[in-house]
């Protein structure tokens, strides 16, 4: 037996990640079944309008194709996530460009794209809404703009769906909150911007669909495999496609090859069309987009508006808020709701507010349906939160720093939904140590004199966030997660879970949790392949709920386990805060209540009772069932209680350059502090962080979704930019551990805290770079030319980059005939 | 990939010879193709319009690098990273070695080809800037014979050159008469690798007692072809580089230059930084 690896607070190597790097992984591409076909869907060509008429062009053989309309669908057209307003395939209205009308499949893939061209589809076309503003005026009454048919599916015209949330139990409470803006030495506003934003996984979207005939021929089951985060929730959208009962709905999940939140909904939709594809053929069928189709058809994160207005005294406390959020939701109510949720709770941020009323709204646009996005609405409202603090420092006359410290949660306090804060919470210290380690004041001096004579301006800025752990509300209580720990006959654990891997490390975190409960090295635990058929729901790979819920569920079932067996249950090691050093595996990180020695002889043990068990009972199957703590209370009614059963809690630096020649901003270093509860294995957790402020540079800095008529047009990744390596700054990771009763050995969820951070605090860096307060991401060259050379403050010109020309490409052959 | 690969041909005659007389033939049928990378973006796109393509990848006559005392010649086939990896290159054409590392990914560098960056003719690629200002000349060969003239020559208007369709760019010479000169280059893209040019300028001085005795200034993306900024080299000739030169200079641009708003950047964003580098480069000449 090797030398047993190191488990909860160490880093071994990656469960999948031999296969990864030795190239033996297969993702959906490289699997081909046996008889195996390849699909591919025709798309609407306008954004809103009805279809009149659609015809094969007489040049291509038909017959030797499978095609499938609405018409088809042997069970409900919908792809069901919160309601049924979704068609799997447009039969008659379309509401956004590149929407599925139809289907082809055939043995050829080459031959395929040519068909799709050779469909001719008519439309009687009518003018699209592509913007929140738009969208307001049909919800308003213009029926000319109402794109959204809100009948049977709650919410109102063109609004899927609204929250109120407010302070306090006063039925005054909103009497209260204008007197305190009566009163306030200082009343302060602000409106604030988002756009879209594209995931950009490696691995496009991609599944492989069979189907199944009983003997009679009727349609018995469906399988699908492919690249995703939530076979349940793919299982759930072919029940109704198919009308099949679960059972006879298998998902299995092949290896992902990211997914960022950009398969968590999606993949209802390919799966549902590969699936009726091989329905109809015969064969099984195999989707795969291509970039440029992933790009103008999948999900993006939901462009918002957020607006401020802020009632605060002389000395800088915070007397009384009123927020509205805004979200553009794209055509379809998908996961609106529950992102506008996230968006909702995390609008105030770590701050105590006496009064607040939080009004948001999800809109509906002719625009491909926006979806789950890593941060999942909290990057948007915190992203207006925190460019808004800086605001009101400014305008009392404070700090940004010392704003913040006057106003900031502490242990003990109560949020604005009135969630005490029992675990420990402390942003003052987290704050101390981040400007600490970034060098925040010297630097913020430095800058400030070197910047009156050089034409590269430098700036520091950062933000203060938190991000609630797992679902949001009661959403933990109604997914009631299982988890499952089967003895294989070796006498070895596989762990049975729907939490998926896709690059992030639920493989190896939930086996560094198992290993640990167990006493017996990392390597002896095995997880098994996500397929429906086997593994138990232990509910959706979203949230940053895998690490914390399902991971305190494997520690659960571990433990039952051992109870099973008769072995003594793990004693776990004394819970207790400190600071982890940056990224590294010290030898302190070991478990330290057993030695190497000890760890084989347990393996040993548990291997022989183990298979002693089995030779006694046939099998052992532990499980784990979520239990909501009986101190959780959440009323969705009044949008109060506990939102999350707890929060991750952060401070970002950003130090930035502005070139006034250039006018291009980049970030140059950037520090990232965060509270995490435990850090499981601190090289994934560095990577996570990393990966996430890289993306959260892209999404402030450089990544626009350039849409023409709700169309994306620049969907390449050459005009598409995300950053390189090579505009990334060096990236500080650093972690506090204060240990809560949720997780597994107190970790809390990391996944998405690392997008919430970055785009404020680049743009407070900004800010104090140039003295020009830009309140809208993307933040582009041409925007900030637009601003230091031309457009005066407060202007409404438009200009910068609303004046790109998007069909217009000189470089590139690609314009030539477009 | 949205084209089909069965719609396309592919030949790849052994030698420079075979490959000149077939063009010669029947020139309409055939693009030649090297490195592809170009092209091949219009392919996965379902946007190549030609169907049929003649290799000239492998023709080891068009890649060389032939340095004299007097001049440096550069195969039209020679690759970036060739280019990129030539000691000579290096010390005697600093503008042409910055141009081959900006272009694309590592891996575009492998297989573009320095030739095919000019035929391909955008006015955002990257090595023309340089060229322009090395005041380079092409050699163009057919089975007829060959031609050579002032690069500042070939191009004619968007994505039009001098090219025959019985023609192939041979080679690219440029004189080493550089040693005394300033050189300046910068290009703004969309990021800081593997991007396309917003503006970009490659720059040559040479002084006298602060006086500038001799100007070359190449652009890309600021017309509809890679230029050479006579105007503005006109209103620097002969004049010391003073607050006054370096307004007259920017002045000078703004008649020269024809920039667009596109999918990248915008006319007024690309002239005005065009006017900040012209006036950075003019800065370093002031002493």
């Amino acid at each position: 037996m090797p030398e047993p690896g190191p488990i909860v607070g160490t880093s071994p190597i990656r469960k999948e990640g031999l296969a990864k790097v030795t190239g033996r992984a297969q993702y959906v591409d490289d699997i081909t079944l046996p008889g195996m076909w390849y699909g591919a869907t025709v798309r609407s060509t306008i954004a809103r309008g009805c279809i009149t008429s659609i015809a094969y062009d007489p040049a291509i053989d038909w017959s030797q194709f499978t095609i499938v309309t609405a018409a088809d669908i042997p069970g409900e057209n919908t792809i069901i996530h919160l309601t049924k307003d979704h068609p799997c395939l447009a039969s008659e209205n379309i509401n956004h460009p590149a929407e599925p009308i139809l289907l082809l499949a055939h043995p050829d893939k080459n031959v395929l794209h040519a068909a799709v061209e050779a469909v001719h589809v008519t439309y009687e076309d009518f003018p699209g809404v592509f913007t929140i503003e738009d969208s307001e005026t049909g919800a308003a009454g213009d029926t000319s703009k109402v794109v959204w048919d809100h009948r049977g599916h709650g919410g109102s015209p063109n609004t899927f769906k609204t929250f109120l949330m407010q302070k306090g139990d006063d039925p005054l409470a909103d009497s209260a909150l204008q007197a305190a803006f009566q009163s306030a030495d200082f009343i302060v506003e602000g409106e604030y911007r988002t756009g879209a934003q594209e995931h950009l996984y490696i691995e496009n979207n991609g599944v492989i669909a069979e189907a199944f005939r009983a003997p009679n021929g009727s349609l018995d089951s469906i399988t699908v495999s492919g690249s995703m985060q939530c076979p349940y929730y793919l299982v759930h959208a072919l029940e109704l496609v198919f009308n099949l009962p679960a059972e006879k709905c298998r998902v299995i999940q092949t290896e992902t090859g990211g997914a960022f939140g950009g398969k968590e909904d999606f993949p209802s939709v390919i799966g549902s069309h590969a699936a009726l594809l091989a329905m109809k053929s015969g064969h099984p069928v195999k989707i795969c987009y291509d970039r440029a189709e992933d790009l103008i058809a999948t999900t993006k994160r939901h462009p918002s508006r957020t607006r401020h207005r802020t009632a605060v005294s002389r000395d800088g406390k915070l007397l009384a808020g009123e927020i509205e959020v805004a979200i553009d939701g794209g055509a379809y109510a998908t996961l609106s709701a529950v992102v506008l949720s996230r968006a909702t709770i995390h609008a105030p941020g770590p701050y105590h507010w006496p009064h607040l009323t939080v009004r948001a709204k999800a809109m509906a646009t002719n625009i491909a349906p926006h979806g789950a996005f890593r941060g999942f609405g909290a990057p948007q409202s915190l992203f207006a939160l925190e460019r808004h603090m800086d605001k009101i420092a400014k305008a009392v006359g404070l700090t940004p720093e010392e704003l913040r410290r006057r106003n900031f949660l502490a242990t003990g306090d109560h949020t604005a939904t009135g969630q005490h804060l029992t675990d420990p919470v402390d942003m003052q210290g987290l704050l101390t140590r981040a400007l600490h380690e970034s060098n925040y004041h010297a630097k913020r001096a430095e800058f400030d004199r070197t910047n009156l004579t050089s034409t590269i301006k430098r700036g520091i800025g950062f933000a203060a966030f938190m991000h609630g752990s797992g679902f949001t509300g009661s959403g933990e209580r109604r997914l009631n997660s299982l988890v499952k720990i089967k003895i294989t006959p070796e006498g070895r654990p596989c762990i049975l879970v729907s939490s998926t891997e896709f690059g992030q490390g639920t493989n190896t975190i939930l086996s560094q949790v198992c290993a640990q409960t167990l006493r017996i090295p990392y390597d002896e635990v095995l997880v098994a392949q996500p397929d429906t058929a086997i593994v138990p729901n232990s509910g959706p790979t979203v949230a940053s709920r895998t690490a914390m819920i399902v991971g305190k569920l494997v520690e659960r079932a571990s433990e039952s386990v051992l109870a099973t067996l008769g072995l003594p249950p793990h004693s776990a090691p004394l819970l207790s805060s400190r600071s982890a050093a940056e990224g590294s595996a010290s030898p302190l990180d070991e478990p330290s209540n057993y030695t190497a020695d000890q760890f084989r002889t347990t393996a040993d043990q548990f291997r022989t009772t183990a298979v002693a068990y089995l030779a006694a009972h046939g099998s052992l199957t532990a499980e784990a069932r979520y239990e909501a703590p009986n101190n959780i209370f959440w009323d969705d009614d009044q949008y109060k209680g506990d939102a999350y059963p707890t929060y991750a809690w952060a401070v970002y630096v950003a130090e930035v350059t502005v070139d006034t020649l250039t006018y291009i901003a980049e970030v140059k270093n950037f520090h990232a502090l965060q509270d995490v509860g435990k850090v499981i294995h601190p090289i994934l957790a560095k990577g996570q962080i990393e990966g996430g402020v890289a993306q959260g540079i892209g999404y402030a800095l450089y990544e626009k979704c350039v849409y023409v008529d709700g169309l994306m047009r620049n969907n390449q990744m050459t005009n598409y930019i995300m950053p390189t390596s090579a505009d990334l700054p060096p990236i500080h990771v650093h972690f506090e551990e204060t240990p809560s009763i949720h997780g597994p050995q107190g970790a809390k969820g990391i996944g998405e805290l690392p997008m919430d951070g970055p785009a404020p605090a680049i743009l407070n860096a900004i800010e104090h770079a140039t003295g020009i307060a830009f309140t809208e991401i993307p933040l582009l060259p041409e925007d900030i030319f637009e601003r230091m050379s031309c457009t005066p403050v407060g202007s409404n010109e438009v200009g910068g980059t609303e004046d790109f020309k998007p069909a217009i490409d000189h470089d590139t052959r690609v314009e030539a005939n477009a | 990939m949205r084209s089909n690969v069965a719609d396309f041909t592919l030949i790849a005659p052994p030698t420079l010879n075979a490959t000149l007389e077939i063009l010669a033939c029947d020139s309409s049928l055939y693009t030649p193709i090297a490195g592809g990378t170009e092209l091949m973006v219009a392919l996965s796109a379902n946007r190549l319009a030609q169907k049929n393509f003649l290799s000239i990848k492998h023709l080891t006559e068009l890649r060389f690098i032939d340095a004299t005392p007097d001049a440096i010649t550069i195969g039209s086939g020679t690759t970036f990273t060739d280019i990129r990896r030539h000691a000579v290159i290096a010390t005697d054409l600093p503008l042409l070695n910055q141009a081959a590392s900006w272009t694309g990914s590592i891996a575009n560098q492998n297989r573009g080809t320095l030739g095919g960056n000019i035929v391909n003719a955008s006015p955002a690629a990257d090595s023309p800037p340089a060229l322009l200002a090395y005041d380079a000349t092409v050699t163009l060969v057919s089975a007829t014979g060959t031609r050579t003239i002032p690069y500042r020559d070939f191009h004619l208007g968007y994505k039009k050159t001098v090219l025959r369709p019985d023609e192939l760019l041979y080679s690219i010479k440029i004189k080493r008469n550089f040693g005394g000169y300033i050189t300046y280059t910068r290009k703004v893209g969309t990021r800081n690798a593997q991007a396309i040019s917003k503006v970009a300028l490659a720059c040559l001085a040479l002084l006298d007692n602060g006086v500038v005795r001799d100007i070359r200034i190449g652009a890309a993306s600021l017309h509809e072809t890679p230029i050479r900024c006579t105007a503005t080299e006109q209103s620097i000739l002969n004049q010391p580089s003073t607050p006054s030169t370096i307004a007259a200079a920017r002045a000078a641009l703004a008649t020269e230059v024809r920039p667009i708003d596109d999918i990248r950047s915008t006319a007024k964003y690309r002239a005005a930084v065009a006017a900040s580098l012209l006036e950075e480069f003019l800065r370093t000449l002031s002493g």
